[in-house]
């Protein structure tokens, strides 16, 4: 098999996202990317508005589950705290959306919640990489940054702690955050349920496909070498620092974005965000679906959760269990993930065909 | 160390090394401690341009912890590295590369899970891009014999194979000095005398200078254009290989009845 090569339909506009740090790049994949694209953007029509609602909440921990693939299966970075940005980026966004009415405050909320997610995760990992703190310790310490905000966050019940207008809320939340929109004053774009859903749904396939590009640049190589041995690579002239660094960040911004997403279509955020069973999601995601790919962790993080909504409306309360089970059956049968096991299945039983396989197989969980 | 200012550091590289004006490699009372063993002890050692030279001594002579001062991997307790006419001695690793100091470990370090285009763009996308980067590749590739194994994934290749394509991964850099460290250990009698042919190659073709750790008498011997013996962190002889050979003393410390 030639790894790398794309051949056939759309060749040249499919080049920047292919390549072989990651699965899918034939022109069977895209087909299937893109029907699958077309059938999230037509849910909202087919189910209605709840559909929308609850799919927007789907989409956007889809995205923390991205950020999270992104950094730990292409840097080796687990983090344990992606959720810690998430939560960031949704109080901020409320702080600054609650406090600027109208259009501008939306506005403002999305650049800034981005802005200080981007900044925190920068400045943890500055002091996290540049301190020399490696593998696992980088896991315990993002878990526990993520506990310290939960318990912080929790004790801000008083009225003492509110930013202007808007109030903490402790482990009440704070509620009231206004929805996205884009503009300046009351002239603009107003972001409802079902152009919420849209938005998410663009931001993730938006990111999704940078990622892709990403991965397969230069900057991606570096990142996978850091992966896979980082001595060596800085025994090839790589500031293997700065790549953990700058990658650790960019997944921080993603996961901040993602949690504005997720707040403004809750209009409410609380400090259950920063809790373990938070924190542990994106991780299950990205073990089951497949940390080395995006979409098959995107895939896992609505599986995932669209199982565990129908067991919360049945009433089960087995959700957390069945969810744990899934987790260490599919660690024990397929510890690469879900994705990766498709993928060699499908290189498997194309090789064995009599027809040379002349580019390389690959595919991923795209049912969702 | 406050070496931050390029004209000081010049300045005083000249002072160093200024002597010889083909040195590439100078080190002035270089030290390294560990708790209480000096590993390395107060090591004047330098090297010519498109030198290759072999690191020889018996077992915890310092060999591996010279070279890791060398490449940054180790800090030095004492003393100073000049390059290039340039003190490196407080660079990092990756600097140090840039600067043309290239290296291969001890075992075969390449990545495992990456094919061999793949291991062998890390270290060629840093200096190559577009159709030279494409060129390039092909060139490595043909050289070191690895045309066929393109898209091999590295931990399936012989363990010659992997000699080869670690050693290709250094080259790909244009290095100016390269770092080996038993680069035929494990290797059958045709692989090593296949690396021989390959190292002589670069020093005389490419002009590397070359400093290889070796245990193997008869693989120094076909290779080097000098040999420096290691003994207990301090350098004990150096001269052309016949001359080490014959040496009562060196046998002596190999024997052990030294200790």
């Amino acid at each position: 098999m030639s790894v790398g090569s794309s051949d056939g339909p759309l060749a040249g506009l499919r080049r920047p996202f292919e390549g072989p740090n990651t699965m899918g790049n034939t022109p069977g994949f895209w087909l299937g990317f893109v029907v699958a694209v077309a059938v999230l953007a037509a849910l909202p029509v087919l189910f209605g508005y709840y559909a929308a609602e609850i799919g927007a909440v789907f989409l956007a921990y889809a995205l923390l589950g991205v950020s999270l693939a992104f950094i730990w299966g292409y840097c080796g970075i687990l983090s344990f705290g992606q959720v810690v940005f998430f939560g960031v980026g949704g109080y901020a966004f409320g702080v600054v959306a609650i406090n600027v009415p109208t259009l501008t405050g939306a506005t403002l909320g999305l650049l800034a919640a981005i802005a200080v997610s981007t900044c925190f995760a920068a400045a943890l990992g500055y002091f996290m990489f540049y301190g020399g703190v490696r593998n696992v310790y980088v896991t315990i310490l993002t878990l526990v940054v993520a506990l310290v905000l939960y318990t912080f966050m929790g004790q801000t019940a008083g009225g003492e702690w509110a930013i202007g207008d808007a109030r903490l809320g402790g482990f009440n939340g704070m509620s009231g955050v206004p929805d996205l929109g884009i503009g300046i004053g009351s002239t603009g774009l107003e972001i409802g349920i079902v152009a919420h859903y849209y938005v998410t749904l663009g931001a993730l396939v938006a990111t999704y496909l940078g990622l892709r590009a990403l991965v397969n640049s230069h900057f991606g190589y570096a990142m996978v070498a850091t992966r896979e041995d980082e001595s060596r690579t800085e025994m090839f002239g790589y500031n293997t620092t700065f790549i953990k660094f700058a990658a650790f960040t960019i997944g921080g911004a993603i996961a901040g974005l993602s949690g504005v997403l997720f707040t403004t279509q809750n209009n409410y955020i609380d400090p259950s965000v920063f809790g373990i069973t938070a924190a542990a999601l994106p991780v299950v995601w990205a073990s089951v679906g497949g940390r080395t790919s995006l979409l098959g962790t995107v895939g896992a993080a609505l599986a995932i959760q669209f199982l565990d909504y129908q067991l919360a409306l049945s009433g089960s309360e087995w959700a957390l269990v069945i969810i744990g089970s899934l987790l260490v059956f599919v660690v024990l049968v397929m510890p690469e993930g879900v994705a990766p096991r498709l993928r060699d299945i499908v290189v498997d039983y194309r090789s064995s065909e009599p027809t040379p396989a002349d580019a390389p197989a690959g595919t991923e969980e795209v049912s969702d | 160390m406050g070496a931050s200012d390029p004209t000081v550091m010049t300045t005083q590289a000249v002072d160093e090394t200024g002597e010889g004006s083909s040195r590439i490699l100078q080190t002035r009372n270089l030290r390294k401690e560990f708790g209480g063993l000096t590993a390395t002890d107060d090591v004047d050692f330098a090297l010519e341009e498109g030198e290759l030279r072999c690191l020889i001594g018996p077992n915890g002579a310092g060999k591996s912890t010279f070279l890791n001062l060398l490449t940054g991997q180790l800090e030095p307790t004492a003393g100073k590295i000049y390059y290039d006419g340039h003190d490196v001695t407080d660079l990092p690793s990756y600097e140090r590369v840039d600067r043309g100091i290239s290296m291969k470990f001890q075992v075969p370090s390449i990545y495992e899970g990456l094919t061999v285009a793949q291991n062998l763009r890390i270290p060629l996308q840093q200096v190559a891009d577009g159709d030279a980067f494409e060129t390039r590749t092909r060139e490595i590739l043909e050289r070191f014999d690895l045309l066929a194994e393109r898209d091999t994934v590295a931990s399936n290749l012989s363990h010659g194979q992997q000699q080869r394509l670690e050693i290709g991964m250094a080259m790909a850099l244009e290095p100016t000095l390269m770092l080996l460290d038993e680069p035929v250990a494990g290797l059958s009698v045709e692989e090593t005398a296949e690396i021989a042919d390959l190292l002589r190659e670069i020093s005389d073709d490419d002009g590397v200078a070359l400093i290889v750790i070796e245990h193997d008498i008869d693989f120094v011997e076909s290779i080097a254009d000098r040999v420096t013996v290691l003994d207990q962190g301090s350098i004990f002889r150096e001269g052309s290989v016949e001359a080490v050979k014959s040496d009562p003393e060196v046998k002596r410390i190999y024997l052990g009845e030294d200790h």
